[in-house]
């Protein structure tokens, strides 16, 4: 039987399944990368503060990234079996390496002058952190926010292998059936989540530095 | 006040950048610590506020040994000027001029009239106040830098190379604005330059240093131009030495000679008697409130009436008595007669200022 490349009626009679896979897709994404960032920025103080930790934790952080995703999927399912922490530990993981990365280099990047001056004012270590130099940081922390966010909408379709997968879940379905209507939604909709979720975040930094907008 | 004992300063590589200092900077003076680069000016600077801590010896500021005092307790109290300003991005003028208040607790109105005085006080206007750092000039920057030192009304100034960073029209104006404002303020001040004109211009004192963090004299600029130490400051003070003394020497300072003076209403012949009584081929001429006017020659004299029938020539310059003998020598040598003539503020004859008086002055 010959079939179009796209139906329409397909989409319009399984709405409310693609909402809850685009639904599951972004908490698959915000959950892993809202704990990556809990972790990776106290590594980054810490590697502020002990210069001496910043290799071996980036280096910890860069074996995690490299191992496939697949293997690590597998690793976990001994312990955790097919339910959503399989999917999000290595998601986790994989967040590390970006994040660390560019909250220390973003921490790193302020001016020396202007740490200089402050330390010079008289400010205590811990303010001198959190008044000066992390409002600094921000653009290049968020750099590695958006990051990590787009590689993470990414890596979640591949967690329908082991029974995650949001919209990967549509790939699947359209692959396995050679029915490519939920494999097109599917990816239509992870790019315009990437795209969205950029934005969103490029939109946050700029709120957050209303002191790099052009003079007036 | 500020004092250094036995303060020697060895990093970890082995430089000496202060070598067994030991300088008083008295209360309420600007002191300048000039010399090349690597003569530990700067560390000498950064010791006092414990940026950087000394090897052996002590600082006492204002009474307190600087290492028996916590850190940040002890910079609240020392106002900071850098050449690269570094002033904070993120924050408004008006923030970073708050700075030290906010971290001493002040309340927000105390804050918001001391940085609106502050503003008017160097010379920014309040428009600026809500603005960015990187929307002001370089120059206006480093008064935001000066305004943020002065913000909690420290008793003590650290500055290095404040007025580097910006061209030598703005430098001037801030260091006059500034000489003016440190009239009125009496801070205690150490202030790093690599300038020697920045030094003489600036330092009530000026200690020269010299590679390897050696003090090589400590003096006022007027000694230290009258009886330099060694040949490494005479080297540092460069050319034309006598002529920077002459410029730190007032007018008021050397006793004036006299020439004879005479009103244009006065005979010719009255007028020749007095030069040649002086031995002068000259006479000078006045109005009857004895304002100068100009002067006559003896040839121009003879066969005259009254004085006012020659040809009286203007002068060029007067030098009042707060100028300087520099001044003094520029008027000498534009004046065919040799000597400046000085007057007081209403253009009133005082006497003259001669070759001689310099070079007695300079010996």
């Amino acid at each position: 039987m010959a079939q179009s490349v796209f139906e329409w009626s397909w989409v319009v009679e399984n709405r409310g399944d693609i909402w809850a896979q685009l639904a599951e897709h972004i908490v698959l994404t915000a959950v892993p990368v809202g704990l990556g960032f809990l972790m990776a920025f106290p590594m980054a103080l810490a590697s502020i503060r002990w210069p001496r930790l910043y290799s071996p934790f980036l280096g910890v952080a860069g074996v995690l990234f490299s191992i496939p995703t697949l293997a690590l999927f597998v690793v976990m399912i001994p312990f955790t079996g097919l339910s959503k922490a399989t999917a999000i530990v290595p998601l986790t993981l994989y967040t590390l390496l970006i994040l660390l990365r560019n909250t220390v280099e973003g921490l790193k990047g302020v001016p020396s002058h202007v740490r200089e001056a402050a330390e010079a004012m008289g400010y205590t270590r811990t303010r001198q952190l959190f008044r000066i130099e992390l409002p600094l940081a921000v653009p290049v922390i968020v750099a590695g926010l958006r990051i990590a966010t787009v590689n993470t909408i990414a890596y979640v379709a591949i967690t329908a292998l082991i029974g995650q997968g949001g919209l990967g879940n549509l790939f699947m379905d359209g692959f396995l059936r050679q029915f490519p209507t939920p494999l097109i939604v599917g990816l239509v909709l992870s790019v315009m989540l990437a795209v969205a979720a950029d934005l969103g975040l490029l939109g946050v930094q700029r709120v957050l530095t209303p002191w790099r907008r052009n003079p007036g | 006040m500020i004092t250094f004992e036995s303060v020697t300063k060895r990093f970890a590589d082995g430089t000496v950048a202060a070598d067994d200092l030991s300088f008083e900077v008295p209360e309420g003076e600007l002191v300048v610590l000039v010399g090349p680069s690597g003569c530990g000016k700067t560390t000498t600077l950064r010791m006092v506020n414990r940026m950087i801590e000394p090897t052996e010896g002590r600082i006492n500021v204002n009474g307190q040994d600087a290492a028996s005092v916590p850190a940040p307790t002890l910079r609240r109290d020392i106002g900071y000027v850098i050449q690269q300003v570094g002033l904070f991005p993120h924050l408004t003028i008006a923030d970073n001029i708050a700075t030290v208040p906010s971290l001493i607790g002040w309340d927000k109105e105390r804050t918001r009239k001391r940085v609106e005085e502050l503003m008017n006080t160097v010379g920014l206007s309040q428009e600026v106040a809500g603005r960015y750092p990187r929307q002001l000039s370089g120059g206006q920057q480093q008064r935001v830098g000066v305004a943020r030192a002065l913000a909690a009304d420290p008793p003590i100034m650290l500055m290095d190379e404040p007025f580097g960073a910006v061209d030598p029209i703005v430098r001037d104006l801030l260091q006059e604005e500034f000489l003016r404002l440190q009239r009125e303020l009496k801070k205690t001040i150490l202030f790093v330059t690599h300038d020697i004109d920045e030094a003489m211009k600036m330092g009530d004192r000026i200690a020269i240093f010299n590679v390897g963090g050696v003090l090589e004299q400590y003096a006022t600029p007027t000694d230290l131009l009258a009886t330099p130490a060694n040949d490494f400051v005479v080297d540092f003070l460069g050319a034309e030495r006598n002529l920077k003394r002459l410029a730190l020497i007032p007018v008021s300072a050397v006793e004036p000679e006299t020439r004879p003076l005479v009103s244009s209403d006065d005979a010719a012949d009255r007028a020749l008697e007095a030069a040649r009584e002086s031995g002068t081929d000259w006479v000078l001429v006045s109005d009857a409130e004895k304002r100068v006017q100009g002067w006559v020659s003896a040839d121009d004299l003879d066969g005259q009436g009254t004085v006012g029938d020659a040809e009286v020539h203007p002068f060029g310059h007067f030098v009042t008595q707060d100028e300087s003998l520099r001044a003094a020598l520029d008027a000498m040598v534009e004046s065919p007669l040799g000597v400046a003539v000085r007057v007081d503020g209403d253009g009133r004859y005082e006497g003259v200022v001669t070759h001689n008086t310099l070079t007695g002055e300079l010996k």
